[in-house]
């Protein structure tokens, strides 16, 4: 039986998909309630009075709630899941809101009705008054704090933190060169096709709560929900359901209406649901990608960095439920693969009247890979060497494995990358695109009156963030085998990956393999799914529980076969001695015996009888220490995150009238250390970096002055269709495996967006010319571009290096 | 009292070959009757006004937006959703096994309108060119995929379906 | 969402909103009919008068509707009226019923031989879903003015049949867009067939836009028409623009083509589009942008339509 680990298997759960079979949280739950929210339609005000005698005679109303008939622990601020030292600051919303509101979108008044339909008639009817407030909306606002969004918030300043690694300053002071820049990247969002949707069931006589959520942690729900509504963590179950993807923004908990659905089931004794429409998902869940970045470097003539200043501002919207992750990642990832001599970062996290943000596939590694790989082309620019050598100058070696960059990472642990080959992607990469042969082909195509450029983008993923994960394996006496773990899916594949794990490791068929993931009922202990840790995290766990469960089959074999357990194996489903294959006992007879009051009242049973000598009299049937059944339970808990890396390179076609930007090319070489399944990890990267483009090219959240979010909606906020994304995404792997965990593999969710601005603005600023220093571009934000920096009469690029980059000497 | 104009209206429709009815009132998107009153989840609603292409079903063949049509407004019209495209014996259509073969979904949100989308498209065009297939999927949102994997799925479905068509030839 | 629906939205929304406070995307209670007939269509219509709501494909309607963004209404459904769906080619003309979709324009191959420019626009509506529920009358009747088929039919100089329980008139397509999204079809009242001029042998059409997405409403787009003397010389040419004002936008080129070769024709046509265009910017380009794009779309469209003139004027000669 050949190896799983590594095979291209195709998906176990995609059957019940394409029939559409698939279990959302809105196909559940058919008869329950439904919720609705009368939300703020202004940014930031005061409310004056919520009268909703309008509403009271709607048929197929039940109740309608405001803060006033919160109890005491939902008319608390709701959690500040990740406190921070820096974080000094930190303030959440209210379930309902408070007298005030801070964002368009936030939660005033939750309706309950028969239906939907019926609720939102009655959210029409409720009668609202606002005194406006001034709203504060970007960061220049927010900086210049002429207003406040919050009154007890000086300089809507959330939390300042600096890191750093030796003496930045002195180090630029006494560089040969030094360059200044400013970088600015726009809000995009996760965007899942599904939205938040929660389901509560409260079962009065046993006096517990099962809800379903659309969410990336079952266990941080039920803890956060236990807390809010006084109950036992025993006594909540959270159950999640297929989910529509999510990519990050479905991690964030408990949502308000996470606390508030199922207070109200409770409360009026019936299952209650609530399912966000599209509106809701864009003002009132959360965003991600707005910052800010002024950076000072200085370096040698060879390029090598000396020295590394940067001073960012995040936009961190009206609330901070999750902390600061996103700048704190941006803060540590900037490094990328490099070993700048000294290094410093500096960040403002600030609050605006707008929708939270929080961490969006990537998390702040998109910015950092931005800020970094911007910088390496401006130095080699301004040096006049090819963006590779530069590059190349400034890697870490393998030989220098595992590096310590001297910060602490987002886990609170230090920044020490265990593993990678960074010469060699960037050799693979070079060779993918054809990088030397390039000037050539950008010289003959500009004969022809085309406009090409090639970019090229760097970055160093930590991935496999702790703190740990847990697996459960049980072989039934049927034979099949069932693993849980806590963590979650939103379309990964980790039935498919896990399972491929299991069998590998106990000697099984993958048919005979089933994973449940995100049911606190299966698995009680667990962090969630984010920073693209499935594989190392739970992968690692499920491998050392079968491992677990199949030297316990070992054990109970042995015994029933009179052999040393060193002598036998488990090959598609049998446990047999080396060498005979004739004499084996099927894995579940192995389970059977193991469990030694049976009744036989299965063909399972019987046949173990034959098995079932009589054994020694003297001793208990389960012996000291042991366990009934072929169970392992496994948790992984690393000292450290794991670090992959990836290099991007891109060709692009400008077209010299329309400024449209077309994507001739589009390369990826990638290490996620050992690959369980490459073509479940070649559609992570198909996916990410098809958000990398529509982050880059198309997609920005428009807020007014007066906070108001103008595209609130698919019409306008232009998420990519097929004929955004390349035609066609190359791809390469490097394998340098982890020597952080039993499987050696890396972390693979986030690699595909990481450098997506970072690389299209490179190959845009080398076919036009001109430095693209903000993000995202579309072709009018190009056109007046080449208008601001063209001359009249110049019509194509112009020798040397970009025109406007600033030389500081100080 | 009852919400003005609330009144329900009887729709008969026929839905992956049976005959079905359900009373809603006017306003009742056909997406929302479709999953709801008739209890067919597999087709999804991903935003409710039409852009992003998840709850397509077969109208009379044709693949149109369910949020964008009302029930009483299908009345009297043969439907095809997702539950319908298998053959009656269970066996995956040309178009489903296309998917699970190439990865051509991961979440599986957007998977349906998909589906109904290509049966339709490959009907027309059962031998589609690169341009052609694009053509075919270029009005469906996918957050997960990049695509790529479900353009593989349009020219492997139709590879499947000449292969069936040959073998029952 | 075009520019100025998006302008109405955010007013009528911003105060909807902040007297009542909330958001949906369900509809709210609707009255419903459902007539078998134009003639009963149109006493319903009559009787309802300002809360009657015609509904053919909703395409755009419903969104509206679902966003609670056009009140409460009473709908008429004409999707059984299967007298009205018909393509005629006659009399130099391609006449489309209010039923019509989009899809069935587009695949109708009388109507794109009679006038080239249907097929030229109608590929650029949306995408296929919605063409194949969405009518091309409905959409000139919705006159939004990022779309396409309003700018065709106001270059082309059609009519419109404006049909209500009193009689019928024609309005031609210069006195039908009276604003974003206004037409002149009153309440009570039901169009029931546009009426687009066919493409003489000597003339050509030309169609080019561009969208930030494949299938979203223009940022700007040209539709073009070129007529050619028996001497092959560029008699007249007009264009008409999407997304650059409240309702299409049609320039008269004649003048700056007359006597030129192709090339200056076209160029001299950008030129003209880019003086006299006055769009606004939104989140999606600057206004320099759009004119800017006017411009180049206006030398593309047109060239479109001068090729496509020869071609014609040579078949004719070879076969006339």
């Amino acid at each position: 039986m050949s190896s799983l680990f590594g095979a291209r298997v195709q998906r176990v759960e995609d059957d019940r998909f394409v029939r559409g079979h698939g279990a959302y949280l809105d196909d559940l739950g058919e008869g329950a309630l439904a919720a609705a929210f009368v939300r703020s339609p202004l940014a930031h005000a005061r409310i004056t009075d919520i009268d909703v005698s309008g509403a009271l005679d709607v048929d197929g109303l039940v109740a309608i709630y405001t803060y006033e008939d919160l109890p005491e622990r939902l008319a608390q601020p709701l959690p500040l899941l990740i406190p921070h030292p820096s974080l000094t600051h930190g303030r959440t919303p209210y379930p309902l809101a408070n007298g005030e509101v801070n964002h368009v979108g936030e939660a005033v008044v939750m309706i309950v009705a028969r239906d939907r339909y019926l609720a939102e008639d009655a959210a029409d009817r409720i009668d609202v008054s606002y005194d406006p407030l001034p709203p504060v909306v970007g960061l220049d606002a927010a900086r210049q704090a002429d207003h406040l969004v919050h009154p007890d918030v000086p300089g809507n300043l959330a939390a300042n933190e600096v890191q750093e690694h030796g003496d930045a300053a002195a180090a630029i002071r006494a560089a040969p060169h030094v360059l200044e820049l400013d970088l600015d990247i726009e809000r995009s969002a996760s965007t899942p096709l599904e939205g938040r949707g929660v389901l509560a069931v409260w079962e009065a006589q046993a006096g517990r709560l099962r809800m379903w959520t659309s969410t990336q942690t079952s266990t941080g729900v039920r803890a956060a929900v236990a807390a809010k509504l006084d109950l036992a963590l025993a006594d909540v179950d959270v159950i999640t359901p297929d989910v529509g993807g999510g990519f990050g923004v479905k991690i964030v908990h408990p949502w308000p209406e996470e606390v508030l659905v199922p207070w109200a089931a409770r409360l009026l004794g019936q299952p209650v649901k609530f399912t966000e429409d599209r509106r809701e998902h864009f003002i009132a869940s959360a965003h991600e990608r707005a910052q800010h970045h002024h950076v000072t470097v200085g370096f040698d003539d060879e390029g090598r960095l000396l020295g590394m200043s940067v001073r960012f501002w995040h936009d961190n919207g009206a609330y901070v439920p999750y902390g600061l992750i996103v700048p704190i990642v941006t803060s540590t990832q900037m490094l990328g693969p490099y070993k700048p001599g000294a290094f410093r970062v500096e960040f403002d996290s600030l609050y605006t009247n707008t929708v939270i943000v929080t961490p969006y596939r990537g998390a702040g590694r998109p910015h950092a890979a931005f800020v970094m790989e911007r910088t390496m082309d401006a130095i080699a620019a301004e040096l006049g060497l090819d963006r590779t050598v530069v590059r190349e100058r400034n890697f870490i070696q393998p030989r220098e494995m595992p590096y310590d960059q001297g910060l602490i990472f987002q886990d609170g642990r230090p920044l020490v990358y265990d593993s990678g080959d960074y010469p060699a992607l960037l050799a693979q990469l070079k060779e993918m695109i054809s990088w030397d042969e390039f000037p050539a082909y950008q010289a003959a195509a500009a004969a022809e009156g085309r406009t090409v450029g090639i970019g090229l983008a760097c970055y160093v993923e930590g991935t496999g963030v702790g703190p740990y994960e847990g697996g459960h394996v049980v072989v039934e006496t049927s034979g099949k085998v069932k693993v849980a773990t806590g963590l979650t899916t939103q379309g990964q594949g980790h039935q498919t990956v896990l399972a491929q794990i299991v069998a590998d490791e106990l000697g099984v068929a993958l048919e005979d393999v089933e994973v449940v993931t995100g049911d606190t009922r299966r698995f009680g202990y667990a962090v969630g799914t984010f920073a693209s840790r499935t594989a190392v995290m739970s992968g690692s766990a499920v491998a050392l529980a079968a491992r677990k469960a199949r030297e316990k089959a070992l054990r109970v074999a042995a015994g029933a076969l009179e052999v040393s357990p060193d002598d036998l194996v488990i090959a598609d489903g049998i446990v047999q001695v080396k060498g005979d294959p004739d004499s084996g006992i099927a894995l579940g007879t192995v389970a059977v015996l193991s469990n030694p009051l049976r009744y036989a009242f299965d063909d399972a049973a019987k046949a173990a009888t034959q098995f079932a000598g009589g054994g020694d009299l003297d001793k208990p049937p389960v012996a000291e220490g042991e366990e009934p059944g072929i169970e392992g339970r496994a948790f992984f808990s690393p000292a450290r995150s794991t670090f992959a890396a990836g290099m991007h390179a891109v060709i692009v076609e400008t077209d010299p009238e329309t400024a449209e930007v077309t994507i001739l090319r589009y390369c990826v070489v990638h290490d996620c250390g050992r690959l369980i399944n490459p073509r479940i990890v070649e559609g992570q990267i198909h996916g990410g970096v098809a958000q990398g483009v529509g982050g880059a090219l198309y997609e920005r959240m428009a807020y007014d002055e007066n906070g108001q979010l103008l595209n609130a909606s698919f019409m306008d906020f232009l998420m990519p269709y097929v004929s955004e994304v390349p035609r066609r995404i190359e791809i390469d792997h490097l394998e340098t495996p982890s020597p952080l965990n039993p499987l050696g593999i890396k972390g693979a969710g986030e690699a595909g967006v990481i450098p997506g601005a970072a690389v299209l603005a490179a190959a845009i600023e080398d076919a036009e010319g001109f430095t693209i220093r903000s993000m995202p571009i579309s072709p009018s934000d190009l056109f007046e571009l080449r208008l601001t920096h063209r001359s009249a009469d110049s019509g194509g690029r112009p020798p040397g290096p970009p025109a406007d980059i600033q030389e500081a000497q100080s | 009292m009852t919400g003005i104009n609330d009144e329900l209206h009887e729709v008969s429709l026929t839905v992956n070959g049976a005959a079905r009815t359900a009373r809603v009132p006017a306003r009742r998107l056909l997406s929302d009757c479709i999953r709801h009153d008739l209890g067919l989840t597999g087709t999804h609603v991903g935003c409710e006004h039409g852009v992003c292409g998840a709850c397509t079903i077969l109208l009379d063949g044709v693949p149109v937006r369910s949020c964008l049509l009302l029930a009483v407004g299908a009345d009297g019209a043969e439907i095809t959703t997702v539950e319908g495209l298998a053959d009656p014996d269970g066996t995956l259509s040309a178009v489903q096994q296309a998917f699970t073969e190439c990865h051509g979904l991961q979440c599986g949100f957007c998977t349906p309108g998909f589906l109904t989308t290509i049966t339709a498209g490959l009907r027309v065009v059962p031998d589609p060119t690169e341009d052609e297939a694009l053509e075919m999927v270029g009005g469906n949102l996918c957050r997960c995929t990049g695509y790529q994997n479900i353009v593989a799925s349009v020219h492997r479905a139709a590879a499947i379906q000449r292969a069936r068509e040959v073998g029952a030839g | 969402m075009s520019l100025w629906l998006k302008m109405i939205s955010v007013t009528v929304f911003a105060a909807y909103r902040r007297r009542y406070g909330s958001n949906g995307m369900k509809p709210p209670p609707l009255g419903y009919s459902r007539p078998e007939s134009v003639a009963e269509a149109l006493q319903v219509l009559a009787d309802l008068g300002p809360d009657g709501k015609v509904l053919a494909g909703g395409q755009s309607l419903i969104p509206l509707l679902s966003m609670r963004l056009a009140g409460s209404m009473h709908l008429v459904d004409i999707n059984r009226l299967a007298e009205l769906s018909y393509v005629r080619v006659a009399e130099n003309q391609v006449r489309v019923g209010a039923l019509t979709r989009h899809a069935e324009l587009l695949a109708s191959a009388s109507a794109a031989e009679a006038q080239p420019l249907l097929a030229r626009a109608l590929r650029c509506v949306a995408h296929p879903a919605i063409r194949n529920r969405g009518t091309t009358v409905g959409s000139i009747v919705h006159a939004d003015p990022a779309a396409e088929m309003p700018a065709v039919l106001a270059l082309l100089g059609g009519t419109v049949r404006v049909a209500s329980a009193g009689g019928e008139r024609q309005v031609p397509a210069s006195e039908f867009f009276l604003g974003p999204l206004e037409s002149a079809v009153q309440y009570g009242e039901l169009a029931t067939e546009v009426a687009f001029p066919a493409l003489p042998p000597d003339a050509g059409t030309g169609f080019a836009e561009i969208s930030r997405r494949r299938g979203d409403y223009a940022v700007c787009g040209v539709a073009a028409l070129a007529r050619l003397g028996k001497d092959g010389q560029i008699a007249s040419a007009q264009a008409a623009y999407l997304s650059v004002g409240p309702s299409p936008l049609v320039i008269e080129l004649t003048q700056a083509v007359t006597g030129a070769s192709d090339q200056q024709a076209a160029r001299a046509a950008a030129e003209q589009a880019r003086a006299q265009v006055d769009p606004e910017g939104d989140i999606h380009a600057t206004a320099g942008y759009r004119r800017h794009v006017a411009g180049v779309l206006t030398q593309r469209a047109l060239s479109q339509a001068l090729a496509e003139a020869r071609q014609r004027q040579l078949t004719g000669m070879t076969t006339g």
